[in-house]
């Protein structure tokens, strides 16, 4: 029976026997864990910072968020369709692909370059590899990247977050305030302006991407899949602590040229990334020892791109990089089995 | 890895990675072990045994005692076959084993008149007064002699003849003899009955096992979730010098040779199929092969039945039974009350490891520790998915290896990439099928892998 198995590779190799049972492969007991239930961990996981964005970024937020879900589940039903291929939405990975996208988008992204920004997200970043399972680089960082490229003004033209609570804001459209970020705001030739607290950047209230900027809200979530176990330590580790190490570094080297590491922390998409983009199961490593190495490089790229790069932000270039050597990684951190290699 | 920290607390032997299956031990745990007596002809398979299969000594309609040897074999690595009821033969037949290996065998008739095993056979072979006995005065070759006379093979599933694993090696020294009474399977419980009902025999067969091989220690490992046999045997082992008890985390595959001596010894085994527990100084023994054992050496007693569980929600009176070699599933299982409509399917041994028969003509033989008759409700069905490369499969394995990878090499046929991942270092614990979120079989890919290579191999020579 296992020889028929080898020749129809399908996991599928329930067949009945002549006395009406089933003939089935060890084990017969499974855990009940899904590849939908942890999508739809991670769709949890992502709900406090989508309220959070919600309250800075109004209906944008909304906006933004249901364009990238129309972007990205519509693209992945016409691939599934054109293709003959069962469809593949309930598995929810769209979905959290387009949520991701969203919010790394800025609020007031026009409608086409969201639409866009899905489409090739689902287009590029997954279906072409072949769907769910087969793709290098995170879909949503794809589509990200696309935009970054094809709309890079609009992409780097961010609003300030919702009026606080106090003296009304002069102007009645709220959207129309830009702002820089706060990452923006420590680059070389960027006129004086005064750092933002530390307080507001973890609790969101800066210029920004949609989803990036409440860090206390993406450390709730960042905990309940944790507490999951849909997530492990090992990616939000090595790169919090790499870009942190770096930053500290840098900050104790030169205090008057680099912000402190509690900056770099609360600021951009740093926590972000490293607790919901780079944790994405299908393209990152498959050991525990490769994910630390995987983290550590997103973090350490993030900073070099902050530091000394032309954009402000690096998180998204740094996961891209790191993607396309996670295969590498996976063959130099190969787990060595317990008693060695195998003989014979 | 906090788990582990945790045990390691608790005092508890343990090893990284592994998983935490049900344990559903429920429906048979408190069911005493009982005698079962055939009315049915009885089906005998001559390979029940890793080795070469066994030739018939006995001729068709010849009259057989209980006992009596009926099959044995010149090669080296086999064990013979003993009657288990007296009875007539007939004429040699063709069995199903429950793996679905197709071999020969003999049936017997059981005999109309007198008892087909000896009186009270129930209360012998779980008799508790083995005081006088002590294992020192026995010669180790002696021992490995009687041991293979009485047929017995290791009765954890593998059933590798006992007397060749205890046969002194002076390349290969052994220091350290480990009882496994862990039983990790779910469902199982003959062990653990046994353990309750007749660790006397059970001890005693561990020290005669240390002393066949030469070992000076010798561990009785019984996981934390079975305190009623620790407590038991904690007591027997106070009379018995030498002898130690070693408490182990409730964990799946804690029976497994290579996770439960890192766990007791702290030694790591090097990976199969070379590595061998010897190669550490330590010979493994299930629980109910030293009782076999003890029975063997000491009293002569070949064996004949095993304790086997009848469990699972598919069977309306589950329970223990001291059942006769050649027994068919469907007697056995008509006797506990039947397959009820729900069940779906019946596994030969635990739910982790046990194959499912394709139906109840196949026989109980040495190595048939249970019968799991599983309903839908306990083996839910899950459709294969995509693997999303989230690792678990590669977090849980016990070897250290990684499943996916290994799988996916079989999937294309690859098998020297399979086996530059070690594929044949894979002990099929099944592990990674049960973690796995994307529920692709993948233990079973890597059995089948492991199966292509065989039959190549065998193909070249």
């Amino acid at each position: 029976m296992s020889v028929d198995t080898a020749k129809e590779p399908q996991g599928d190799v329930v067949s009945s026997g002549p006395g009406g049972l089933e003939v089935q492969p060890a084990p017969h007991l499974t855990d009940p864990i899904t590849t939908r239930r942890l999508m739809l961990d991670v769709i949890i996981a992502l709900i406090p910072a989508f309220l959070a964005s919600l309250v800075f970024f109004q209906w944008n937020s909304l906006r933004v968020l249901a364009l990238c879900l129309i972007g990205c589940l519509a693209t992945e039903y016409l691939f599934n369709r054109v293709r003959n291929k069962p469809n593949s939405l309930s598995d929810l990975s769209a979905v959290v692909t387009a949520i991701i996208l969203a919010f790394s988008l800025p609020p007031t992204l026009p409608w086409f370059a969201v639409l866009m920004g899905a489409i090739v997200a689902i287009a590029l970043g997954k279906m072409f590899f072949g769907g769910l399972g087969q793709n290098i680089f995170n879909p949503a960082m794809v589509g990200r990247a696309f935009l970054m490229v094809t709309f890079a003004s609009l992409m780097t033209t961010w609003v300030a977050p919702a009026a606080e609570p106090g003296p009304p804001v002069p102007t009645d459209r709220v959207e129309a305030v830009t702002a820089a970020t706060p990452l923006a705001q420590i680059k070389p030739g960027d006129p004086e302006r005064p750092l933002p607290e530390t307080w507001r950047l973890f609790v969101g209230r800066t210029a920004g991407s949609l989803g990036e900027t409440s860090v206390i809200a993406l450390l709730i979530g960042a905990a309940y899949l944790l507490i999951r176990r849909t997530i492990d330590w090992t990616i939000p580790f090595g790169m919090l602590g790499a870009a942190l190490a770096f930053a500290a570094i840098a900050y104790l080297a030169a205090p008057g040229k680099f912000a402190n590491p509690m900056f770099h922390l609360g600021a951009g998409s740093l926590v972000f990334g490293a607790f919901l983009i780079a944790t994405d199961l299908v393209t990152s490593p498959l050991s525990k020892s490769g994910r630390v190495v995987f983290g550590a490089g997103c973090g350490v790229l993030t900073m070099v791109i902050r530091q000394f790069g032309t954009y402000p932000e690096g998180v998204m270039f740094s996961i891209l990089m790191m993607n396309a050597l996670a295969p590498l990684i996976g063959r130099w951190m190969r787990p060595t089995p317990l008693g060695g290699k195998a003989r014979g | 890895m906090i788990a582990e920290l945790l045990d390691g607390l608790k005092g508890l032997k343990s090893f990284p990675r592994g998983i935490h299956p049900p344990h559903r031990k429920g429906y048979a745990e408190a069911e005493p072990i009982r005698l079962f007596s055939p009315k049915q002809d009885l089906l005998i398979p001559f390979v029940q045994h890793i080795g070469a299969p066994c030739e018939p000594i006995v001729k068709a309609k010849q009259d057989v005692a209980y006992g009596e040897k009926i099959a044995d074999a010149s090669a080296p690595v086999a064990a013979p076959i003993h009657a288990p009821l007296a009875g007539k033969v007939g004429a040699g037949t063709m069995a199903v084993l429950p793996s679905g290996r197709r071999v020969p065998a003999i049936p017997l008739t059981p005999a109309a008149e007198g008892e087909p095993v000896p009186a009270h056979f129930l209360e012998q072979y779980l008799d508790r007064n083995w005081g006088g006995v002590e294992p020192s005065g026995f010669d180790p070759d002696e021992i490995c002699q009687k041991i293979r006379e009485c047929g017995v093979v290791g009765m954890g599933g593998a059933t590798f003849p006992t007397h060749i694993k205890l046969k002194r090696n002076p390349a290969k020294p052994i220091d350290t003899v480990i009882m496994n009474g862990c039983e990790c399977e779910p469902y199982l419980t003959s062990d653990h009955r046994l353990m309750l009902e007749s660790p006397e025999a059970i001890v005693v067969g561990l020290q005669l096992a240390a002393r066949a091989c030469g070992a000076q220690r010798a561990i009785v490992a019984i996981e934390a979730n079975k305190p009623d046999a620790i407590e038991v045997m904690r007591q027997v082992v106070r009379d018995r010098p030498g002898v130690e008890v070693a408490v182990c985390a409730t964990k799946y595959p804690m029976g497994g040779e290579r996770q439960l001596i890192p766990a007791v010894l702290g030694r790591t085994v090097p990976s199969a199929p070379k590595g061998l527990p010897l190669d550490v100084s330590v010979v493994v023994v299930n629980c109910a092969t030293t009782h076999s054992i003890a029975r063997a050496v000491v009293r002569g007693q070949p064996l004949t039945h095993r304790v086997v569980t009848v469990t699972g929600l598919g069977v309306s009176r589950p329970g223990n039974w001291l059942v006769p070699f050649g027994t068919r599933f469907s007697e056995l299982i008509e006797h506990c009350g039947g397959v009820s409509e729900a069940a779906l399917k019946v596994v030969a041994g635990g739910p982790m490891m046990g194959p499912t028969v394709p139906n109840l003509d196949v026989t109980v033989v040495k190595g048939t520790s249970g019968i799991t008759v599983m309903t839908e409700a306990e083996t839910a069905r899950w459709q294969e998915t995509p693997c999303i490369r989230c690792g678990l499969c590669v977090d849980n394995c016990p070897l250290h290896l990684s499943p996916t990878k290994i799988a996916h090499a079989v999937k294309f046929r690859d098998y020297g990439l399979a086996g530059a991942y070690d594929m044949n270092a894979c002990c099929e614990c099944g592990c990674c099928s049960y973690v796995c979120p994307a529920h692709i079989p993948l233990a079973q890919y890597i059995r089948a892998g492991k199966d292509q290579v065989r039959l190549k191999a065998a193909a070249k020579k």
